[in-house]
């Protein structure tokens, strides 16, 4: 219960400072927003000092900054995030679209890493040393130190194959490249932490216990192993979402996903500060979020912490 | 051996072939074709990114133009002018449904041009007073002749939705067209569904289903081509053109287009007011070079409509050229002499100067590096300053721009008097800046008003050519890969449409 409370006091700290810090950031980033949300709006072609002055004059962009935070602070607390200034939709609708978009894709990416990555780091932590411990170490530094050229690769590949899709969205096949793309990443680190973890624990004395007293490899493993790895794993995991949103920008960007890294870095650019403002808090409160679920769930299975 | 047939069975055999061959031709068929363009779907709002619809067939304006730039009806089937210019009427063709269901009136096409009318943009500066339905016809009161007004309303900001289509604030909420295609699904920013729409008016598209997808980076778009999953790949890169180019699953189709690459210069500027320090810049520049190494074209512009744009594309003028020694030595007349770091000096001023350009296009930073270097070569000290946009307007407002790279679009409106009016006569936030021409202002007045002729045109590219407010770098070519298999398509070098409704898919 204490958790809870805690991350909701958490949540509602990263609200006001999201908000406040989002909002001083998109007031202080230099040239004329209503020249900036003008071309966001009507294009390059389209841009005029009459199209920024109509722009102007339709948003208040004249107005005092003051009154302006105190609107959106309290927009914030009804939960109102207002319309994007460059295309007129609710921001909310907008965020829910683009956010289920990466969601599924972070998803995807997490379980296909999840698949890959800890199967082996377990299977090189039972033998440190080992021949695949040591190739696990080479392809995981590989993989985490290469992942845009990587992409890139096996984009070039997988079409020239005639695999798979170059890009595009909305279909299941669609996920396979971007998703695969970032959960090698992803993996890597995965199949490092769960190799460590496993590692450490067959040279603790309750996992030589267990064997010594007559458990097979796979009971040991099994009844006193992957709880223990499970714990380092998880609390990795919530490190990982935030991780992903940096690699998810950038394929987004490569594959045409229409995501929320993609719609936030092009609200910046065209200074729609509803939709910044919305995606970052979204952003934000979706951490907390999963570092609560996280937190509950390392509780469940390790007892340790509980009092 | 085989026996001949006998008559009938080749009578048979020959109509079952011409059945099997000849159906998909004729009928629509029920084939998904995949576009793929840079352009970001943001809202159904016309102002927005009206110009999809129109490309993808969803929406019409009241007047369409071919690949001259000829007018064509498109929902009103003729115009006509009074004597005096200032009274337009416009009938309506028969029989149009919007994809709601309902009709095409003067009321609902009155509502969507004034609707237009309260947005920036072309539409709005018109000097419409009033609109009024008769019968069939709207009728449209000028305040002063605009011999340019149906072009005006062939660009796709005056698209003709359905009433319904309108929230309260006048921005469209929904796209409610009478093109050939309906809208099944927009999901914003990236992507849109549409198929073929039964009652309508001309005739029925081939293809029964079509797809848009908005992807920014260039490489990526090449790469759907070549992957052969996308069927119609709008503007690819130089690099990929040339790849792409190899490729038998695909066609590259390459035309040049009334969009000029060219640099903005503020003639207000004290080391660039005079005439024979602009056409120096000009001479500085190595067009040639630029146009074959960087966009992989053959040649670059010598003046500033390309041939494409017959009417005002002017054969008699002296080509721009390239001669750094010739644009030396205007520079030494104009009393600059070259620094000891080889920059030129004049009463202790360095020839130095801030060229603004954007990202948007990728080849605009690119083609600025260059400049850079050739405009280093006589003497002249550049900073880029690779932005967003908008800079340029705002800094043409607030005085402030010095020279900036920019690529314009002279068919936003199919004819390109509009742009030159904007931009020209005498000042505009894309075109000429701190610059005065009171012959160039009434001749596009006039040729505005509809009084003037050819020789009036070719006199304001004379001018434009002598005085260069803008120096021409480049024309550019749109381009667009084809997969293998798809007949009929073209390129629209006013880039209102893609021509969808003429293509053929085998299903």
């Amino acid at each position: 219960m204490t958790i809870l409370l805690n991350r909701l006091v958490q949540a509602a700290m990263v609200a006001i400072i999201v908000g406040v810090s989002t909002f001083a950031m998109m007031r202080a980033l230099p040239g004329d927003a209503a020249y900036r949300i003008a071309a966001g709006r009507y294009g390059y072609d389209n841009v005029t000092a009459a199209a920024a002055d109509a722009v102007r004059a339709e948003l208040g962009l004249d107005a005092h900054w003051f009154p302006a935070l105190l609107q959106w602070l309290g927009d914030l607390v009804r939960l109102d995030f207002g319309v994007s200034l460059v295309s007129g939709q609710p921001v909310m609708q907008e965020i829910v679209h683009q956010l289920g978009a990466s969601l599924w894709l972070a998803l995807a990416a997490v379980g296909l890493s999840l698949l890959m990555g800890p199967p082996l780091g377990i299977l090189a932590g039972l033998r440190p040393g080992g021949l695949l411990d040591r190739v696990l170490l080479v392809v995981s530094t590989g993989l985490k130190s290469i992942p845009q050229f990587l992409m890139a690769l096996i984009l070039i590949l997988s079409v020239q194959m005639g695999w798979l899709p170059a890009a595009g969205y909305g279909q299941s096949r669609h996920f396979i490249l971007p998703a695969l793309a970032l959960a090698l990443g992803l993996a890597a680190v995965n199949a490092r932490i769960t190799r460590d973890a496993m590692a450490r624990i067959t040279e603790m004395p309750f996992y030589r216990f267990a064997g010594w007293k007559g458990l097979r490899h796979g009971q040991v493993l099994r009844r006193h192993g992957l709880r223990n790895v499970a714990v380092p794993l998880l609390t990795y995991l919530g490190l990982q979402f935030v991780t992903l949103i940096e690699g998810v920008v950038v394929i987004e960007t490569i594959v045409g996903w229409p995501g929320i890294g993609h719609a936030l870095v092009h609200a910046v650019f065209a200074r729609d500060v509803p939709m910044v403002q919305g995606t970052a808090l979204v952003l934000g409160l979706g951490f907390v979020l999963i570092n609560t679920v996280i937190d509950l769930t390392v509780r469940r299975i390790d007892p340790r912490g509980r009092t | 051996m085989s026996k001949p047939l006998p008559a009938l069975s080749r009578l048979l055999l020959a109509a079952a072939i011409s059945v099997t061959l000849g159906t998909p031709m004729l009928a629509q068929n029920n084939a998904t074709l995949s576009v793929v363009a840079p352009f970001e779907v943001l809202s159904p709002e016309p102002s927005i990114a009206g110009y999809i619809f129109t490309r993808m067939g969803i929406a019409e304006t009241l007047v369409n133009a071919d690949a001259e730039g000829r007018l064509l009806p498109g929902l009103a089937t003729d115009w006509t002018a009074s004597e005096d210019g200032l009274s337009w009427r416009f009938t309506l063709r028969d029989g149009v449904v919007f994809h709601d269901g309902t009709a095409l009136t003067p009321a609902a096409v009155i509502n969507a041009l004034e609707t237009a009318r309260a947005k920036p943009g072309p539409l709005g500066d018109l000097p419409i007073t009033a609109m009024e339905a008769d019968g069939n016809t709207v009728v449209m009161t000028l305040s002063e002749p605009r011999a340019a007004l149906p072009a005006f309303l062939a660009e796709a900001r005056a698209q003709i939705l359905a009433p319904d289509a309108y929230g309260a604030d006048g921005m469209a909420t929904a796209m409610i067209g009478t093109g050939p295609y309906q809208l099944t699904d927009l999901s914003p920013p990236l992507s849109l569904r549409a198929s073929v729409f039964a009652p309508y008016w001309g005739d029925a598209p081939h293809v029964g289903n079509v797809t848009y997808a908005a992807v920014g980076r260039a490489e990526t778009r090449a790469l759907m081509a070549e992957s052969g999953d996308d069927d119609f790949v709008f503007t690819l890169d130089p690099a990929s053109v040339t790849r792409l180019g190899n490729s038998d699953a695909v066609e590259v189709l390459s035309v040049a287009i009334p969009r000029t690459l060219l640099l903005k210069v503020n003639a207000a500027h004290p080391f660039l007011s005079d005439i024979g320090a602009r056409q120096a810049l000009s001479l500085a520049i190595d067009r040639a070079g630029i146009a074959q190494a960087i966009l992989r074209y053959p040649e670059g512009a010598d003046q500033l409509f390309p041939p494409a744009i017959g009417a005002w594309h002017n054969e008699d003028v002296a080509p721009l050229t390239y001669d750094v020694a010739a644009a030396q030595a205007l520079l030494a007349d104009l009393g600059w002499t070259p620094g000891n770091d080889g920059v030129l000096m004049r009463d202790g001023e360095r020839f130095a100067l801030t060229l603004l350009t954007y990202p948007d296009r990728p080849e605009l930073p690119l083609v600025a590096a260059v400049l850079e270097q050739q405009l280093r070569a006589v003497g002249i000290d550049v900073t880029i300053n690779s932005t967003n946009s908008s800079e340029i307007p705002a800094g043409h407002q607030n005085g402030t721009l010095e020279i900036a790279l920019l690529a314009r679009n002279f068919a936003l409106i199919p004819d390109p008097i509009g742009t030159v009016l904007s931009d020209f006569a005498p000042v505009g936030d894309w075109g000429a800046m701190g610059w005065d021409n009171a012959e160039i202002v009434e001749l596009a007045q006039a040729l505005a008003r509809g009084e003037g002729d050819d020789a009036d045109r070719a006199r304001v590219t004379a001018i434009l050519q002598e005085e260069l407010p803008i120096i021409p770098i480049a024309w550019y070519q749109q381009t667009l890969a084809v997969a293998a298999g798809i007949e009929g398509a073209t390129i629209d070098p006013w880039e209102r449409t893609f021509g969808l409704q003429d293509l053929r898919k085998p299903e």
